[in-house]
């Protein structure tokens, strides 16, 4: 049980969503891990033998894969003291009368908009590790679409499950693949039939509200062939005193003919180490976007990739970084082109101040019967201060002798001119850097559904304050 | 009114001396210009008035309306009522025009007298009607991709839009053909009034055609060497300024000798 003392609100007021509920989780495993509180997790949610047996293997391979030997120091972070299984609310609420006062005073808080909830298809937002909401739209089970959290659509429709369930993110990728696939509980599964356009964005709003708390979502995105889908997913997290883990692993599946883009939008707390794998496939002439913008956390490690199998398959990633005060953002993707006329296209930019690192890391894969394949990687970097770093670390990889990788980097500080230019029309220096820096990020800004730009800038408008005397 | 007493400025780069006792007085209400050979200090003058962080004094003082700008930023010397047009101005991707545009005018104004979106906007349409500027130019990011003449017409169509008090025009009707040259003369003297002055440095005389100075200056080795009316930029023209220099007997090597 975790009841946070209101005292802990106070402890640092400088971070924008630092408050939390006094939050009672209903059933917990309690501190650290084992194969018998894998069981009990899966026992407590009644899933079918074979998931269990997925689980218990790769928490076998958890315990052998090594912590990462790049980028940031992970030493701090205690396996041990995560708590690995809780459960906020007994169900899912199928509509909004039935979600807790609290947790609707949580959103009111982050300031949801409540055009949002009225306009986009339907809201899941996770809070500790199961979603306790979940509002499909009615035209949306018209269409055929499937939206609800993983472990509904696992005893709803465990046959589309178990076909893709860890086919993409397997747990050899790397430790917290495998430890995510060993406890994950919650994310959100969704898929969208044959020939079907989601036309507005589909969107899920998760946050971590207890310290220590372990977040193992598992999401599924399944895009069937001539279809079309945009998944959008934002992240804020209140202020707590211990060290959280967040290790989600996302699956995409975009199928022949078929678009998906998947927004994210993260403001981890600035005690969250963030370690997730997101991997997703694009068929024959599919379309899969990571839109990825990551404003908070301790530590991020991710790196989305995308596995182009089918002729003129496309994969982008549009992302942003921003680190300040010692955060260390550590963010990248890979492009595996396996098939023919493949294109990739990437955009990374980042901002660092006050001691932050940012770091572009990045893979790119021609194989051999990608003929005729192209990628396009681009990485801006703006550095604040002296204090801060980036570096950009990319590796491309190249097995044929007809395709083209180009790749651009360009790591800069706020201009003197631009500043005196903007200054010159009565903008102060601080007005002037905050000008920049928005437009610095408006490629990745303006692909944003507008609550969520308008977010975005507000966030970046608070980051920016304290960052010119 | 503008008074620069015995200015000495330096370039920060170089520790070069470029601006060397120079004094010079604008009255409200009166257009000045500022003309002279390559390399003078001329728009080191209209740089350093502005604050540019480039140049740093010596000695001397500016004076703006009994303020002494020497060390105020660039920022505080825009709220007074200083604008700069800008020779080479500066292109800054992801800030579109209109937005620029409408912070800015905010930026000099006190809370209780922001302008609103709608207000704005119709002043803005009015403006860009005026000085006959495609719609585009609104949405697009601030001078990026903007030709020559199209800066110089966004110079105009921010000082209009701002309203300043006083305007430094560095160098504006360079790279204009005649019909932008028309557009941009057009612009200045619409803010001519008993409340707004100008500062325009040139190196022709043409753009005089359209707007008619009160004062001449010319400018040679960091000093105003003789100041005149709109005549004595005619003299120039036509016998150039080693005549001149040679007529008023002044030491000073130019650029181009």
């Amino acid at each position: 049980m975790i009841i946070i003392d209101d005292s802990i609100k106070n402890l640092n007021d400088n971070y924008q969503y630092g408050f939390k509920d006094n939050f009672n989780p209903l059933y917990s495993t309690g501190d650290g891990l084992n194969e018998d509180i894998i069981r009990e997790i899966s026992a407590h949610k009644n899933e079918p033998e074979w998931m269990l047996k997925i689980r218990l293997k790769a928490f076998k391979i958890y315990k052998k894969l090594p912590m990462p030997d790049f980028g940031p120091d992970l030493s701090d972070l205690d396996l041990n003291k995560i708590r690995y299984f809780q459960r906020a609310s007994d169900h899912v609420s199928r509509n909004w009368d039935d979600v807790p006062d609290q947790i609707k005073n949580t959103f009111e808080k982050i300031g949801v908009p409540e055009a949002e909830r009225k306009y986009l298809a339907g809201a899941e937002a996770q809070y500790e590790s199961e979603a306790v909401y979940a509002n499909i739209k009615k035209e949306f089970k018209e269409m055929g679409i499937i939206f609800s959290d993983t472990d509904t659509a696992l005893r709803e429709h465990p046959d589309l499950v178990k076909k893709h369930f860890g086919k993409l993110v397997t747990p050899q990728m790397n430790k917290f693949a495998a430890l995510n696939t060993a406890v994950w509980s919650g994310g959100v599964f969704l898929y969208v039939p044959k020939g079907v356009h989601a036309k507005i964005p589909i969107q899920a709003f998760f946050r971590i509200n207890a310290g220590r708390t372990g977040q193992f979502e598992r999401t599924l995105i399944i895009v069937d062939e001539d279809a079309s889908v945009n998944y959008v997913e934002g992240c804020t997290a209140p202020n707590y005193s211990e060290d959280s883990l967040h290790a989600a692993n996302v699956e995409v599946f975009v199928k022949k003919n078929a678009f998906c883009r998947y927004t994210t939008i993260q403001n981890w707390s600035d005690n969250v180490y963030s370690l997730e794998t997101k991997r997703a496939s694009a068929d024959e002439n599919g379309t899969m976007e990571w839109v990825d913008g990551n404003l908070g956390s301790k530590v991020t490690m991710k790196y989305p990739s995308i596995d182009l199998n089918g002729p003129h398959a496309t994969g982008t990633m549009l992302s942003i970084a921003f680190a300040s005060n010692n955060i260390y953002q550590d963010t990248g993707c890979i492009m595996r082109h396996h098939a023919p006329h493949t294109s990739s296209n990437v955009v990374s930019k980042s901002i660092c101040k006050s001691g932050g690192i940012c770091n572009y890391r990045g893979t790119i894969r021609m194989n051999k019967e990608a003929h005729y394949s192209k990628s396009h990687i681009e990485c801006d970097t703006i550095i604040m201060d002296d204090d801060s770093a980036s570096d950009t670390i990319p590796h491309n990889e190249i097995n044929n002798g007809d395709s083209e990788v180009e790749h651009e980097a360009k790591v800069s500080k706020i201009s003197e001119t631009d500043l005196y230019y903007l200054m010159s029309r009565g903008l102060s220096e601080s007005e002037a850097t905050k000008m920049i820096i928005m437009g610095f990020i408006e490629p990745f800004s303006n692909q944003l559904p507008m609550e969520y730009a308008v977010e975005l800038n507000k966030l970046i408008d608070y980051q920016m304050e304290d960052s010119v005397g | 009114m503008l008074k620069i007493k015995n200015l000495h400025v330096k370039i920060n780069e170089n520790d070069k001396e470029v601006i060397k006792g120079l004094n010079l007085t604008i009255p409200d209400g009166e257009v000045h210009v500022i003309m002279g050979p390559n390399g003078t200090g001329k728009s080191t003058l209209s740089q350093t008035i502005m604050g540019s962080p480039k140049y740093r004094i010596t000695n001397g003082d500016i004076i703006f309306n009994h303020t002494k700008l020497n060390d105020l930023a660039t920022d505080e010397r825009a709220r007074l009522g200083l604008f700069i047009g800008m020779q080479y101005p500066t292109e800054i991707s992801g800030v579109k025009n209109v937005d620029f545009i409408h912070a800015a005018m905010n930026a000099i104004k006190p809370d209780n007298q922001k302008v609103s979106v709608l207000e704005f906007m119709q002043r803005l349409d009015t403006v860009m009607d005026f000085l006959d500027i495609t719609e585009d130019y609104t949405n697009r990011y601030l001078n990026e991709g903007f030709s020559g003449g199209e800066k110089k017409r966004n110079e105009i169509l921010q000082m209009m839009m701002i309203q300043p008090k006083l305007a430094i025009l560095d160098e504006i009707d360079s790279g204009l053909d005649i019909d932008a040259l028309k557009v941009v003369s057009k612009g200045i003297n619409e803010m001519r009034d008993n409340n707004f002055s100008s500062l325009i440095i040139t190196h022709y005389d043409r753009i005089l055609k359209y707007v008619r100075p009160d004062v001449v200056h010319v400018m040679m080795d960091g000093r105003v060497v003789t100041s005149g009316d709109y005549h004595l930029a005619e003299q120039l023209e036509a016998g150039g300024y080693a005549n001149l220099r040679d007529l008023l007997g002044i030491d000073a090597k130019l650029v181009d000798d």
